[in-house]
């Protein structure tokens, strides 16, 4: 995609990876961007790079705006590879008079580049670069979502260059909010957070306390990945400020995998229960459902309910996959229970419960185990089990 | 008690705050934290800590 004029000499000059659906274990059916962007003043600056196979699609873009030789600043915002993969080449062609970035980023870049020859300079939350008619301000933001996270704020423009924050995984030709669907966009950007962010959430909101308190005034939020906001700018913050506060609705998942269908069978007789309660509910089949999906419906949802047929005496591969990564990204405010089917040892209810315990998932159940295949009786207790999680739900969020 | 900041992400570990949520009551000294115990915030060891 050719290089796009975002606000007057600021430009486009990503790349975009129609092609990736797998972006380190997370799904990315619709592809996703690597977004950089220059500013031509008196100091010509590039934001961010794009991952190495991309290389000449970035050099491309910055050919149709400038000699590459022209830019005098290269600003490293985040250190991971998708923003930096093809950095040593391009520092050979463009030679900048300098490489801003965080302390933890100059750090980073020798631990990835080994290049102790680049021009670092070292910037730390509040410094100030002048451009020419523009200024850079630098605002930390480390553990969003790696040590060396920083965004660079432009005043005189009101942009904020947002690093992976505010980011989504979608590859299109519309580079702006307004240009798409907004609930796709929505979606892809819960998708973002639920998946990179979420762990990271009480940092989430101190970022938006300090940024309300430094009074900023932000009318584009141009992310490292995805569309542009400049419609939705409120919007976006809004979001971030309800998911990092786990804010759930009146919503539970059911995710399970079965081997003779009787955890299924299990599953959606707990479903019955719950949507008989009023609940706004998903059934999960781990066989045909990415752990990055699971994660993302369970951003808003108040019941996380986990089910497994014992195998091995454990849980099935496909359950500890995901209980595994959901524990790593830190859901909040939850409760939930596990269910499963068994033959004779019986152990997966107890290691799910385990799990969901290290998850500070409140338990409302001790669970519930069914003997291989099961009978009226047990299909009931199922049910049951949805409607007391139901009647939980309904206690604790408001209509 | 002196306060400790993780160097890797900049948590100030407060030995009047603790760490409640793993198990660290109010009142514990950074030196009296377990071996064990990491940056409730980007799981760094204690060693990456330093005085503030």
């Amino acid at each position: 995609m050719p290089p796009l004029e975002i606000k007057k000499d600021i430009y486009w000059v990503g790349a975009i990876d129609w092609d990736i659906r797998d972006f380190h274990g997370y799904s990315t059916y619709k592809g996703s961007t690597y977004n950089s962007y220059l500013i031509l003043d008196e100091k010509v600056t590039l934001f961010d790079t794009v991952k190495k196979y991309l290389k000449s699609d970035l050099m491309h873009n910055i050919r149709k705006v400038i000699d590459p030789a022209k830019i005098d600043y290269v600003v490293i915002n985040h250190v991971e590879m998708d923003h930096t993969g093809c950095l040593p080449e391009v520092l050979d062609i463009i030679k900048p008079e300098k490489v801003f970035c965080s302390t933890m980023g100059k750090k980073n870049l020798l631990d990835h580049f080994h290049r102790e020859d680049w021009p670092y300079e070292v910037v730390k939350s509040g410094d100030s670069i002048s451009l020419g008619k523009r200024s850079v301000q630098f605002l930390e933001t480390r553990m969003l979502h790696w040590p060396d996270s920083m965004f660079s704020y432009i005043p005189e423009e009101k942009l904020l260059i947002s690093s992976d924050a505010f980011g989504q995984h979608w590859a299109t030709s519309e580079r702006f909010d307004d240009e798409v669907n907004f609930s796709e966009l929505i979606q892809h950007s819960a998708k973002y957070y639920a998946n990179i962010l979420l762990l990271y959430s009480p940092l989430v909101q101190k970022l938006l306390a300090s940024v309300k308190d430094m009074g900023i005034e932000i009318d584009m939020i141009a992310p490292d990945h995805g569309l542009i906001w400049r419609k939705n700018v409120g919007a976006i913050l809004d979001a971030y400020d309800r998911w990092s506060k786990h804010e759930a609705k009146r919503k539970a998942i059911v995710v399970y995998d079965t081997m003779w269908h009787s955890t299924e069978m299990m599953a959606k007789a707990i479903v019955d229960g719950l949507i008989s309660e009023g609940i706004s509910t998903q059934l999960i089949d781990l066989k045909v459902t990415h752990r990055s999906d699971v994660v993302t419906e369970a951003l808003d949802a108040k019941a996380l309910v986990f089910g497994s047929s014992t195998l091995n005496n454990g849980i099935l591969p496909a359950m500890a996959d995901v209980l595994t990564y959901i524990k790593g990204l830190k859901p909040g405010n939850k409760i939930g229970a596990a269910f499963g089917s068994y033959g004779w040892s019986g152990e997966a209810v107890k290691i799910i419960n385990g799990y969901l315990e290290q998850m500070k998932v409140e338990l409302v159940d001790p669970g519930l185990r069914v003997k291989f295949v099961p009978d009226h009786d047990s299909l009931k207790k199922c049910v049951d089990l949805g409607k007391k999680i139901g009647q939980v739900i309904k206690e604790r969020v408001p209509e | 008690m002196d306060r400790y900041v993780c160097t890797i992400c900049g948590y100030v570990y407060d030995p009047a705050e603790g760490d409640p949520d793993n198990g660290i009551d109010p009142d514990t000294k950074f030196e009296d934290l377990p071996d064990d115990w990491t940056c409730p915030v980007c799981g760094a060891s204690k060693s990456d800590f330093q005085k503030e």
